[in-house]
């Protein structure tokens, strides 16, 4: 299945891969692929911006506006301001997400 | 696993008890694992553990637990509760070196959202391989010499998984029904000299019975049909099949058949949005929906929301009005 098109902010800055394909593990949605010893982004509309490549990458070729893509995290961060995310957690209050 | 732990599972999947139900963070044997067996990183939501301990029986490895409150890997790798720091950390306590002799921690998949390997590596000297998304495939990752194929690293969203997905989704909508019941009740029985409780049911029950329909078609029917329903967006998802289930309801029962227009504009109006915010919220569930996503669909949705309301209020006053003969 395939989300919204030309919306995810992944961006892969090319001179600064190594060739690990590191990133290439990591991806749960098959965004990156190796080609010519060089990380390549195949798919960019798979991408659910979780950040995972960015994260494992040692040489910052990776950027991504990293986020949870959940309405009711969004809604919440709009209402009670900061970043959103599956803050429910460990919170007794709040039961209703993740 | 016992028929408690399935018991539990079950729990976990309908309501707030699996918001309690952890295991204590730290080094677990299961079998007979000795120094050269494989480590394997988990988070410690008791389900978590149960689904991994069960997919490594026979296996006799190390599995480290990490402290994620009680939050399952992904989820908890995303809120970086299970990541880099809690890994070293964890690592350091349990004192791995002297535990095992070789450099290998086995961390699932998603859990590279929070864990950076290199970072690990760097202050702990183990090395972090990336186990395939699911527990049962660890098996045959540690067996064919820790390499996962692209069938291992995909996630995918079947339709049993949306299923299950949809009582968390159900549940919530449904405690907030009694107000919603109590806001149509006053609004139909509400009359210039009381509350008319014979009017609140005749007509109140019917929207009732329509306010229901329309939480099973955002909540349980959109996420089931996902890939069968047009278009990308899931407020749009929503909207469609709540306008078809409505449509169904009103026209193959009697429900508002001697009734006003304005209140056959206002069902079509409000089921329809209210159906399309119940699918929309399931974003939160899904596997594969973006941030930058669904900012796009609420910038248009929440404005239609909004004007959705506004114009079923207007209708409501409407409707009064006119009952009550003003207009």
């Amino acid at each position: 299945m395939k989300y919204l098109l030309e919306v995810a902010t992944l961006e892969l800055i090319s001179e600064r891969c190594k060739g690990c394909g590191t990133c290439v593990e990591v991806c749960p949605h098959g965004v990156l692929a190796m080609d010519n010893k060089k990380a390549i982004i195949i798919d960019r509309d798979m991408c659910m911006e979780c950040g995972a490549c960015m994260n494992n990458c040692s040489f910052g070729a990776l950027q991504v506006n990293k986020g949870v893509g959940c309405a009711a995290a969004i809604m919440n961060s709009m209402i009670y301001g900061g970043q959103p995310s599956c803050d429910c957690s460990g919170d007794s209050k709040n039961t209703n997400c993740c | 696993m016992t028929r408690t732990d399935k018991w539990e599972h079950l729990k976990c999947r309908v309501s707030s008890f699996r918001n309690n139900y952890t295991v204590i963070p730290g080094l677990y044997a299961i079998g007979n694992p000795d120094a050269d067996s494989d480590v394997i990183v988990t988070a410690n939501y008791k389900y978590s553990f149960d689904i991994v301990r069960t997919a490594l029986k026979g296996l006799n490895p190390w599995v480290l637990v990490l402290d994620t409150k009680g939050i399952n890997v992904w989820c908890a790798a995303g809120k970086g509760t299970f990541g880099t720091e809690e890994l070293v950390k964890q690592i350091n306590i349990t004192s791995l070196k002297q535990v095992v002799n070789h450099k290998r921690v086995i961390v699932p998949q998603l859990g590279a959202v929070g864990v950076s390997g290199y970072k690990v590596s760097k202050a702990t000297g183990f090395n972090v391989y990336f186990g395939p998304v699911r527990a049962e495939d660890i098996r045959s990752f540690i067996e064919t010499g820790y390499k996962a194929g692209s069938d291992m690293r995909t996630i995918q969203f079947p339709i049993v998984e949306r299923i299950i997905l949809t009582p968390m989704e159900i549940n919530p909508a449904l405690k907030k029904f009694p107000l919603f019941a109590l806001i149509v009740f006053l609004i139909f029985g509400l009359q210039p000299n009381g509350i008319l409780f014979k009017d609140a049911f005749q007509v109140g029950l019917p929207f009732l019975v329509l306010g229901l329909v329309a939480i099973l078609s955002g909540a349980f029917m959109t996420p089931v049909l996902l890939p069968l329903i047009p278009f990308r967006s899931f407020a749009v998802k929503g909207w469609i099949l709540g306008m078809a289930t409505t449509f169904v309801v009103i026209q193959t029962t009697t429900i508002l058949e001697d009734e006003n227009t304005l209140l056959f504009v206002l069902a079509y109006i409000f089921f329809p949005m209210f159906s399309s915010y119940w699918a929309l919220q399931f974003t939160g569930s899904t596997t594969y929906t973006s941030m930058a996503g669904v900012k796009k669909e609420m910038k248009i949705a929440i404005p239609v929301y909004i004007g959705s309301l506004a114009a079923t209020a207007i209708l409501a006053i409407l409707y009064k009005l006119n009952q009550w003969g003003v207009l």
